[in-house]
């Protein structure tokens, strides 16, 4: 189990290094989000997994599923909310950016 | 073993903060530095997280998933300031 819980930690942490590369290097709001809102299920969630697997005790295992869970559920709803309110006041988006209707 | 991963997870994620912080100091709009907030959030969760890990307290596992109620939150009210600023 301990195992396990070592291989979620690492790979959560290189998702939030990735995630972190990618709202340094990528050119425009939109895209930053994009990055920034795998960081919260996948790397943060993975690593309350990892804890959760390593404890072994059957309430904070549910504990971090729950928190997990509530990643989410609620990372896709604060970077639509962000990405809404950056188009509604006007920041325009990279010049390479196409509409694909 | 798990001092050696607990120790190269510190390592990214500080790396990942600092590349958030960067971020939040040159971004050049509001939403920029909103964005960066709230990632580096979710690196504190994560840094909370593998610090339960490492030292077998996992009352910090709790505390990393208020942190995440936290940041929601605040990303949320952020958000509708920006919304409220209207267009600049």
């Amino acid at each position: 189990m301990i195992y396990a819980a070592a291989i979620l930690i690492l790979v959560g942490a290189t998702l939030c290094a990735i995630a972190a590369l990618g709202i340094l290097r990528l050119p425009d709001v939109y895209t930053r989000l994009h990055a920034a809102s795998k960081a919260g299920p996948l790397g943060a969630g993975l690593i309350l997994v990892g804890v959760g697997l390593s404890a072994g005790d059957a309430g904070i295992i549910i504990r971090c599923v729950l928190g997990l869970l509530f990643l989410v559920l609620t990372s896709p709803v604060s970077a639509h909310l962000l990405a809404r309110a950056a188009l509604k006041t006007g920041i325009e988006p990279v010049s390479t950016t196409s509409i694909d209707d | 073993m798990i001092g050696v991963v607990t120790t190269i997870a510190f390592a990214l994620l500080g790396l990942a903060m600092l590349a958030t912080l960067v971020r939040i100091v040159r971004g050049p709009t509001l939403a920029d530095r909103i964005l960066g907030l709230d990632t580096l959030t979710v690196l504190a969760i994560g840094l909370i997280g593998t610090f339960a890990l490492r030292t077998g307290l996992y009352l910090y596992a709790d505390i990393a998933i208020a942190l995440a109620l936290v940041g929601f939150l605040s990303t949320v009210a952020f958000a509708r300031y920006l919304l409220s600023r209207g267009r600049q």
